[in-house]
């Protein structure tokens, strides 16, 4: 007799959506497992109605999760997942609505929104997974892809330098800024359940591997070589200067750690739609 | 008693028009000439509870009022032609995904910078199919500051109506013509919601009309906004069968509810012989003509519609009756008249395209009209 066994999680996803996309050995499914236990946390500790919960996606492999969550959720416009959610938060204050997207999506084509969503202070969670390349369209230069690397629109090496998403989102003033690993994915759940309980825009960069493109591209397609390679590449800090979010691959760090944690007044407290 | 009568100009009666039908949430970047009417909403929205952002683009706008619509709040933008071309993806995703909003689009003389405060109606096809993707939208044109806000409102109440994005075309002659504007009683803008339990509902699932009722976030539905193809329940269905029955649908949802959308207005059509045929802002300097050649006896009428889409061939024919010669008036290149040539195979049809910043004049509409008399 067959058992079908269920994963602690099944009641926050859709099963019946799955199978997801994600290829075997990618780092998405660990991310999206610790943000999920850290809301399940905060649903039953009573902070968090269900209900009250939403997920928005733009267009991209990480943007997905928010289709294969069991919540209100929306598969938006490439780069465009922000300012969706920030109509709907303007005029639904009571949700907490969470922005799942890659690098490309929220720093790259959505990069602009990003900018003036940590200015403007509007009450949002945005995670941004990092995998340093655009994975869904086969492996083209990202904003964050470290300097030198192969993508096949870069193919001898990426002249550029990487965007530093969490120096950008600090500068701009969001109230907390942290980045995390999928090597390390207690960090992950300890950050996002923090950032849930932020008035204000909360951002997480979690830092993720794409051995199928990614590391595929830089001769290491064993998903567990490359797990390991950024393993080595990771120090974790309670509470790292802003100067040290700079990464590259050769010869760099990713520095995880809060980078900001403050309380300024949020947009919606700004406009008297939520009290302070 | 006695509706409140304001002499403003279209762009605030728009204002004034949205927020009696029960606007809540408005989000838009400046751009002339469109931007009176941002900020008239800024100072009075929120005094009725509504929210008005400024955001950091017209892309970022549409998407916004996209995210509170699905809120629950009828949510609107307004712009011109540049911030249009920056909407249209967005408001692709709004037709897919079957969020009502209203975009008012306040066209201006064109292409690229322009004539910004001038206008033309060279917009009328940008309006009708300026995104991507097979699709029907209504949209709406005012001929005065009166209709603006009478079609303003009935705008947002299709848009909820029939789940639709719905355009609101007017201009920059009308954003800056002040008239007299009676604040009349107009319908509240209202979704349908759903009538069964959340673990039933699916939210894409048509009724007979082919519209979907529709749930908010944040009421327990686990709604899902999918702008990939899907089924009735808003999961990825990449099979020509759910692509086919989802365009379909989609189309015919705006078509077979014309008569929701049409309201075409005619005068002097009774026993007309020509007709002119003309739309928002010149179809004022096309009354004043035919006004004009009727007191030469000429048995001339004016047809004009109040939404140029969708555009629906059984509108138009009731409207010309027995008139055996159609001019059509209009301030682009001859945009409208492919449409009513195609409608009214059966006549001649005459294209009239007079491209002037501020109105065609209504001597230069009697000069073509008496050419074609010899």
């Amino acid at each position: 007799m067959k058992r079908i066994r269920k994963h602690p999680l099944d009641g926050l996803l859709r099963p019946e959506r799955l199978p997801h996309l994600w290829c075997p050995g990618c780092g998405l499914g660990i991310a999206l497992g610790a943000i999920l236990r850290a809301v399940k946390k905060r649903i039953e500790e009573g902070y968090l109605r269900r209900e009250k919960i939403a997920f928005i996606g733009g267009i991209g492999c990480s943007a997905r999760a928010s289709l294969y969550v069991d919540f209100d959720s929306a598969h938006t416009v490439h780069g465009r997942a922000i300012p969706f959610a920030t109509g709907l938060k303007a005029v639904k204050p009571d949700m907490k609505v969470i922005v799942i997207g890659g690098d490309g999506d929220i720093a790259g084509i959505g990069g602009n929104h990003l900018m003036h969503a940590a200015r403007r202070n509007i009450d949002l969670l945005v995670i941004m997974m990092n995998n340093m390349v655009y994975a869904m369209t086969g492996g083209q230069l990202a904003p964050t892809t470290p300097t030198g690397l192969y993508t096949t629109t870069t193919p001898y090496g990426n002249p550029e330098r990487p965007i530093n998403v969490v120096k950008l989102v600090a500068t701009m003033g969001a109230n907390y800024v942290a980045r995390a690993s999928v090597t390390h994915p207690p960090l992950i759940e300890r950050y996002v359940y923090k950032a849930l309980g932020k008035k204000g825009f909360a951002f997480i960069e979690i830092i993720s591997t794409c051995p199928e493109v990614f590391g595929r591209h830089i001769g290491m397609r064993d998903a567990v070589d490359l797990l390991n390679a950024l393993r080595e590449r990771v120090v974790v800090k309670q509470r790292p200067h802003i100067d040290e979010s700079y990464y590259e691959w050769e010869g760099g760090k990713f520095v995880l750690g809060e980078y900001v944690d403050k309380d300024d007044p949020s947009y919606l407290e700004r406009i008297g739609v939520i009290k302070g | 008693m006695m509706a409140r009568v304001e002499f403003i100009n279209a762009n605030l009666a728009i204002a004034e028009g949205v927020m009696t039908a029960g606007l809540r949430f408005f989000a838009g970047y400046p751009i002339t000439p469109t931007s009176d009417l941002f900020e008239y909403l800024a100072v009075e929205l929120p005094k009725r509870g509504g929210v008005v952002i400024q955001f950091e683009d017209e892309i970022a706008s549409i998407n916004a009022v996209i995210g509170a619509s699905w809120g629950g709040a009828p949510a609107m933008t307004a712009t011109s032609g540049p911030g249009f071309s920056l909407m249209l993806e967005g408001l692709s995703f709004a037709i897919m995904t079957e969020t009502p909003l209203l975009l008012a689009y306040i066209m201006r003389a064109d292409p690229s910078t322009g004539v910004p405060t001038k206008s033309t109606q060279a917009d009328v096809f940008q309006a009708r199919y300026g995104a991507h993707g097979n699709y029907e939208i209504p949209a709406l044109v005012p001929w005065s500051a009166q209709e603006a806000y009478e079609l303003g409102a009935k705008a947002l109440w299709l848009a909820e109506r029939l789940r639709v994005p719905t355009i609101l075309l007017s201009d920059a002659t009308l954003a800056h013509t002040f008239e007299r504007v009676e604040f009349v009683p107009v319908r509240r803008a209202e979704r349908k919601r759903p009538k069964v339990p959340p673990e039933e509902y699916r939210p894409y699932e048509p009724e007979d009309d082919l519209v979907p009722p529709m749930a908010s976030f944040g009421e327990g539905y686990n709604v899902m906004v999918e702008s990939l193809t899907h089924d009735e329940r808003g999961y990825y269905a990449p099979t020509n069968e759910a692509h086919r029955k989802l365009i379909w649908r989609l189309v015919e949802k705006v078509r077979r509810n014309w008569r929701l959308i049409h309201d075409t207005k005619t005068y002097f059509m009774e026993g007309a012989e020509v007709a002119i045929y003309a739309y928002g802002s010149t179809a004022r300097a096309a009354y004043a003509a035919v006004k004009e050649l009727r007191r030469e006896n000429l048995r001339i009428g004016l047809i004009r519609p109040t939404a140029l889409w969708p555009f629906i061939d059984e509108d138009l024919k009731n409207a010309v009756g027995s008139a055996r010669r159609v001019f059509v008036v209009e301030n682009n290149i001859g945009l409208m008249y492919k449409e009513v040539a195609r409608a009214l195979r059966d006549r001649e049809v005459i294209s009239v395209p007079i491209i002037d910043l501020d109105l065609p004049t209504p001597e230069q509409i009697i000069e073509v009209v008496k050419e074609w008399r010899r």
